[in-house]
């Protein structure tokens, strides 16, 4: 059994009840597991189901004791493994504020169009980007963004799902 | 009948579902958030009410309760401190897998989040050590709540689960909502019972193809039933191969059967020890790997494929890697395992067997448990065969408290049957023992009820002789009185140079008077030719009695595997002490 440690994305469909969230994040605290990012909202209003996209790292051991840990959590009603599970999909939002001027400005925009990134909001000396991707892509678009006078990054986390017409 | 006429307060709403729940016996303690239930207990007579002296005693108490009878132990507390001194118990139950149901107090719902007068985050407290919990925010839930919580309290692997009801919510008036008439089949908590029938064919081509086998068997298998332990015993004697219990498992395989090597583990035999280590197939059934059992994982074991039953999927593969995990009831997959076996009747390998068994007569034959007699003090050891002795005959509970004690009750008492032993294997909480008797001897009157204890133990809740006395509950606290948190001592002296820092037990009271104090009778022993005479009286007194037995100071508990070692390198006795110091790595582990 390998004991290298590698990130994976699980994906969580719970009752959306007060303290869930605090059960999932109290699990992973703990019992000493890292959250690279999560996400949570509801999915299913009429059932009050919420769905969990949590991306966390470990050996394969630690994230099989990861899932049953959160397997047997009793509003928990499915735990799905995006990364094991076959081939799937990863998007992550983010709002990117840049503030510059002159040829900055417009190599900022030029890029944004690069990265299709839309400008939701603008004044004369900033802008608003909403850019979706995977996690690489969101990334390297601030990465770029730094040298053209970011100044503030909001982003949403990490959701998934699997390829293919089958529900999880 | 218009809803308005059949519906009642919440308080009577909850009475009325603990009774559906088939509950007989709470223990609790009163306070101002749970008035309502307490008027409403008065009003009634299908519950009693047993009135502990400490919120954490009546966590204890419902634990003793479930363990030696197989049911829900149910407790009431109060909001705030009512809630926060049971959590120690909570824990205990949730490390040791005992089904318990939980009541406590909350601040009317308008007031929560006010830091009001006894208010308490409680759900929050609790989270991380129940199985799970429910603040009920309005009276309608409340009846199905409390259904759910016993469903989910006893099925699968059992804990204990946290009801929170807001006082507004106990005073509020609603329909009762009765429990289903079949098992509640809950959304999303569905525990899976039934082995896969594929890994019972693996297993059992396993178990037939081993030739150095050994059966581990736990608190898994306690928790599934009596039935679960007679097919453990069958299994064990249709197969020939030899068992060993964990702490928690004692009893699910008879004491005396010789195909039975003790218990193993950091106190364990060392038969049953190197058995472990030397097997070439482990049959895990409802252990859990624990850290105690193990010692040094990276030694643990080596040459086996192992075979882990569980009902719960997170304790596999946990500490442990496993050729074969099987997930389901002990019970279920033991009869699954015995259909199998005597469907196909494989062929052992008997030749092998057989030098098995002599490798471990050889083991046997060391005699590990052997200890130096002493006619001028008692020997701990000694004070604890007697007990066996004069108990082994009567209908016997015994529980413990945490430390030498403990392990010496479990090596020397004989348990021959499951829910008789009752110990605070995973959480190791002093002051369990005492508490846990009382609820032991709630559920079984005429029993005769016993509380192995230490003289340090036995302080952490020794307000409970108040209950034993109110409730004229018969149990006998059997202290092995060596004037030391023992177990710290013995660890001060193998791994900090025998500086003994704060485990001395200094201004001890006069256990005599103490139970003199509460209406209890005491009596004392210091004279091992005085054991068995005082061990008669003790058994004589009909109500309840301390008996300090003043033991040899310096004894200490072996065998020992010494934390960071291997099953194969024990310490069998003091001359093994010296020429082995805990290495450092060792030295960190608890």
């Amino acid at each position: 059994m390998t004991t290298t440690a590698s990130s994976h994305t699980i994906s969580v469909l719970v009752d959306n009840e007060p303290g869930i969230l605090a059960r999932v994040v109290g699990l992973f605290t703990g019992r000493g597991y890292n959250i690279e990012s999560l996400t949570v909202a509801e999915t299913n209003a009429a059932e009050k189901l919420s769905r969990i996209t949590i991306v966390t790292a470990g050996t394969p051991m630690v994230i099989e004791q990861i899932k049953a840990q959160l397997d047997r959590l009793v509003p928990v009603h499915r735990v799905h493994d995006l990364t094991l599970e076959g081939a799937h999909i990863e998007r992550e939002l983010a709002l990117v504020k840049v503030r510059s001027s002159g040829e900055k400005r417009v190599e900022a925009l030029r890029l944004a169009d690069v990265f299709r990134a839309k400008v939701i909001d603008a004044k004369t000396d900033s802008f608003v980007f909403e850019v979706t991707g995977t996690t690489e892509k969101v990334d390297s678009f601030i990465g770029l963004m730094s040298a053209l006078g970011l100044v503030d990054i909001g982003r949403t986390g990490i959701v998934g799902m699997t390829r293919g017409g089958e529900a999880l | 009948m218009k809803p308005e006429e059949s519906a009642t307060t919440g308080a009577d709403l909850l009475v009325k579902a603990l009774i559906d729940e088939e509950v007989e016996v709470v223990f609790g303690y009163p306070g101002g958030a749970v008035l309502p239930i307490y008027d409403s207990l008065f009003k009634q007579n299908r519950l009693r009410h047993i009135l502990v002296r400490h919120e954490q005693a009546a966590v204890h108490a419902a634990e003793g309760y479930a363990r030696s009878t197989g049911k829900v132990g149910v407790v009431l507390v109060t909001s705030g401190p009512g809630a926060t001194n049971a959590v120690t118990g909570l824990t205990d139950a949730l490390m040791d897998s005992i089904p318990i149901v939980c009541l406590t107090g909350q601040v009317p719902t308008h007031l929560i989040g006010n830091d009001a007068f006894q208010e308490a985050d409680t759900t929050g407290i609790t989270r991380p050590c129940t199985k799970h919990n429910y603040l009920v925010k309005s009276v309608g839930d409340l009846a199905r709540s409390v259904h759910e919580a016993f469903y989910v309290a006893r099925s699968g692997r059992p804990g204990p689960v946290v009801i929170d009801l807001p006082k507004d919510v106990l005073m509020n008036k609603h329909e009762y909502v009765a429990p289903p008439k079949v098992a509640v089949t809950h959304k999303s908590y569905r525990p899976q019972t039934q082995p896969d029938p594929k890994k019972i064919e693996q297993a059992i081509e396993m178990i037939a193809n081993a030739r150095r086998p050994v059966f581990y068997a736990g608190g898994g298998v306690i928790n599934a039933g009596p039935k679960a332990s007679k097919l453990l015993t069958q299994l064990v004697h249709l197969t020939g191969y030899p068992v060993t219990n964990t702490l928690m498992g004692l009893g699910a395989f008879p004491a005396s059967d010789k195909q039975f090597l003790g218990m193993l583990g950091m106190h364990g035999t060392y038969e049953a020890n190197l058995a472990m280590h030397g097997c070439d197939v482990m049959i895990n059934i409802g252990a859990r790997f624990d850290d105690r059992i193990t010692g040094n994982l990276t030694k643990f074991s080596p040459g086996s494929k192992k075979i882990h039953v569980d009902i719960d999927p997170s304790s596999i593969n946990k500490n442990v890697h496993v050729d074969l995990a099987i997930v389901g009831d002990a019970g279920i997959v033991l009869e699954e395992l015995l259909k199998a076996w005597k469907a196909k009747q494989p062929k052992v390998d008997q030749k092998a067997l057989k030098a098995w068994w002599a490798e471990i007569d050889t083991w046997r034959a060391r005699n590990c448990l052997a200890y130096k007699p002493n006619n001028k003090v008692i020997k701990p050891q000694y004070a604890l065969e007697r007990l066996y002795h004069h108990i082994k005959d009567k209908d016997h509970y015994i529980t413990t408290e945490v430390g030498q004690h403990q392990m010496w009750a479990a090596q020397f008492l004989k348990f021959e049957e499951p829910n008789r032993w009752m110990t605070s294997g995973g959480l190791g909480t002093m002051g369990y023992g005492f508490p846990a008797a009382l609820g032991v001897q709630i559920a079984h009157p005429d029993a005769l009820v016993i509380d192995v204890a230490g003289e340090a133990s036995i302080m952490m809740n020794i307000q409970e002789l108040s209950t034993a006395a109110q409730y004229r509950l018969p149990v006998k606290i059997f202290i092995l009185n060596n004037q030391y948190m023992g177990m710290v001592r013995q660890w001060q002296e193998l791994l900090h140079g025998g500086r003994y820092s704060e485990s001395y037990s200094e201004a001890l009271p006069d256990f005599v008077k103490l139970a003199d104090a509460f209406g209890a009778v005491g009596l004392r022993c210091t004279d091992p030719a005085k054991l068995d005479e005082t061990i008669q009286q003790m058994i004589a007194i009909r109500g309840p009695v301390i008996v300090d037995v003043a033991v040899d100071k310096a004894e200490n508990c072996f065998p020992m595997i010494p934390s960071g070692a291997a099953h194969y390198d024990m310490l069998l006795g003091p001359a093994d002490r010296a020429a082995r110091p805990v290495s450092e790595e060792g030295m960190v582990l608890v």
